[in-house]
């Protein structure tokens, strides 16, 4: 099992549960590591097997089925055809948008069939996931600012941005579609008589800011406890040096917060890049606002195999997008969230 | 002599003008951080209020724009409970319960002991199992869904209690195993060693003294797991049926007496059930809940 996996290199933990050594690692310190290991292969094999079962298997099912033709009428014969290896077709049908022709062969997928909605899907998610997760970003940053100063009513503040998180997605989309109704409160407050979910751009805009409604707290609070582990001592001794407050925010707050942060970034970008309810909702996907994982679920029902390829597509560009945040953006997620307990207050 | 005195009396002038200024200023960014205060406030809470105002609107005045109901009644949380337009809300709530409550036990009995692993134990590929755990609580949904959706359909599943509880475990498993381990590593770990020192084995001394103390820590980690699957849309939307469907799908699918009309009342006082338990939930436990939710990302 994964556990006798590699030398990779153990770390003690910051209290150790038996008694931590220093210095030098003797030979009764392989014992134990050999003992704790048996122990912690019989602890996590439940999880281990669990996860295995409702997402190892997925992947490794997803993959095989997205090499396999859907089964369907042949529209050259009528005939009903079983599927049958197809190579990458499903991958090309959408990445190069060619569907099967019925004379054989391949042409460019029509227009308004979801094999020409590749390209378009992709760059909604891309859109959706940059400007929520910038604005989700700013705005949390100066959420998590306010809640970390001492005044009055604080911890009202700190209880209210909770309201929103706990509110399930597709009550917020739900919400946000009644506010953004023609007759809705946002076109009264505003005087503006615009068809929000009707056209592209208010569309698109409409799910913006619902998600940044959403999840713009959950943020603030992975900022804030980011903010909370600064000393205030270093805030003080820059003070005394003459530091202005741009200066200690520059070079105190952010390099210092900045592990937090990007661990908040990562895992909002991760969540906006397979983006679902709140388009799914509030727009239907209509007006360019779908999503990959809407895609993928309206191709569900007209092919399992062409569906499984497109979530195949999906699962790498949010795996390689978690790579260059981990490998170049050093969100170094599993060093932060620690098997070490390093760098507690 | 007496330009001394006028020079001291200026200098304590100028420290007063100075003190004051001082004063104005941290008044003036106190002032400032109670505006802010403001603001988050209203924009956190503006649209919930908004959800709940409209809960308890007659229908005519829909979208009436008075800040304080006017034209109040209970008949939109009667409408929501009605079945004669084909919503089944009140089973949903039930179903949404029975999902949680199921998927929250699973979790927490198998999470809680990795979680312990994870913190506790020394052992090789402890970083892989780590980022295996996280890497699955990353995973894209719509990745599962299309073998699960054509498994279910060859087994007969689908629309199935069970055929919602298993994926739900693969988003709330790895959620409880990061936030008992991080609440674990910060547990007072003396106190299993002097029971180890008088005589319990390690699993005598995680029943009997680290048990008790991970309660409260292992009963917010059932909160935040019961409102992740409480949550959860995108598999119960393609695999439930009628009869089996959770709330989430309920709302999304509201329909109302006439089929072009929404039934915005409605839909709200439907939204206020579902989110006041989780909102009461949630501000009565907010520190621990805080905890949890940073715990596992930041610490």
């Amino acid at each position: 099992m994964a556990t006798e996996v590699g030398p990779t290199p153990v770390k003690a933990p910051a209290s150790g549960g038996t008694p931590v050594h220093h210095g030098p690692k003797g030979v009764g310190e392989d014992n134990k590591i050999l003992s704790q290991g048996k122990w912690a292969t019989w602890l996590l094999a439940p999880t281990i097997i669990a996860l295995a079962v409702v997402i190892v298997y997925p992947i490794i099912s997803a993959i095989v089925m997205s090499f396999q033709k859907d089964a369907g009428l042949d529209p050259a014969t009528g005939l009903f055809t079983a599927g049958g290896p197809a190579g990458v077709q499903n991958y090309v049908n959408w990445i190069a948008q060619q569907c099967s022709a019925p004379a054989g062969g391949t042409v460019a997928c029509p227009p308004g069939t979801l094999g020409s909605q590749f390209w378009s899907a992709t760059a909604t998610t891309f859109f959706f996931t940059v400007v929520t997760v910038a604005f989700e970003t700013v705005l949390g940053f100066w959420m998590a600012m306010i809640m970390a100063r001492t005044f009055k009513g604080r911890s009202m503040v700190r209880a209210a941005v909770l309201v929103p998180w706990a509110i399930p997605t597709a009550v917020t989309a739900k919400l946000w579609f009644f506010i953004f109704a023609f007759e809705g409160i946002a076109n009264k407050l505003f005087n503006t008589s615009i068809l929000w979910t009707g056209s592209e751009w208010p569309a698109k805009w409409a799910v913006v800011i619902a998600d940044v409604w959403k999840t713009t707290p959950f943020m603030a609070l992975l900022i804030l406890a980011g903010l909370q582990m600064i000393p205030a001592e270093v805030y003080e001794a820059a003070k005394v040096d003459g530091a202005t407050a741009w200066q200690r925010f520059r070079l105190i707050t952010l390099p210092l917060v900045k592990p937090a942060l990007m661990v908040a970034i990562l895992f909002r970008t991760l969540d906006a890049l397979r983006m679902f309810d709140l388009p799914y909702i509030l727009t239907g996907g209509a007006n360019n606002t779908t999503t990959l994982s809407i895609l993928v679920i309206n191709q569900i029902r007209q092919g399992f195999n062409a569906a499984a390829a497109l979530s195949t597509i999906t699962f790498i560009i949010i795996f390689l997008v978690a790579f260059i945040f981990v490998r170049f953006l050093g969100a170094n997620v599993v060093e932060q969230s620690g098997a070490t307990g390093k760098g507690k207050k | 002599m007496t330009a001394a005195t006028s020079s001291a009396a200026s200098l304590r002038a100028e420290q007063d003008r100075g003190r004051r200024k001082a004063q104005n200023k941290e008044r003036w960014a106190q002032g400032r951080t109670y505006i802010s205060a403001a603001v988050i406030l209203i924009w956190c809470l503006a649209p919930a209020y908004w959800m709940v105002v409209t809960a308890f609107r007659e229908v005519g005045f829909t979208y009436d724009t008075s800040i304080l109901p006017t034209h109040v009644t209970l008949d939109n949380f009667r409408t929501a409970f009605d079945t004669s337009f084909g919503n089944r809300f009140g089973q949903a709530l039930l179903n949404s319960i029975f999902i949680g409550v199921v998927v929250t036990l699973i979790s927490l009995i198998i999470g809680v002991f990795a979680a312990y692993a994870l913190a506790r134990l020394n052992f090789r590929g402890k970083f892989l199992v780590l980022g295996f755990i996280l890497g699955a609580s990353m995973f894209p949904g719509v990745a599962l869904i299309t073998p699960l959706f054509q498994l279910f359909t060859n087994i007969g599943w689908m629309g199935t209690y069970q055929a919602l509880i298993i994926p739900n475990i693969s988003f709330v498993l790895p959620l409880t195993v990061y936030t008992m381990t991080s609440f674990f590593r910060e547990m007072p770990w003396e106190l299993e060693e002097s029971a180890r020192v008088d005589g319990c084995t390690q699993g005598q001394a995680f029943r009997k003294v680290i048990m008790p103390l991970a309660a409260p820590a292992i009963f917010t980690t059932a909160i935040l797991a019961f409102i992740s699957s409480w949550n959860e849309f995108l598999i119960a939307s393609q695999l439930s049926s009628d009869a089996t469907q959770p709330v989430t799908v309920a709302i999304a699918n509201f329909a109302g007496a006439q089929p072009n009309q929404i039934p915005y009342t409605a839909i709200m006082a439907a939204g206020t059930i579902v989110t006041i338990p989780l909102v009461i939930l949630v501000l009565v436990f907010q520190r621990k809940i805080v905890a949890g939710l940073t715990a596992g990302a930041v610490k």
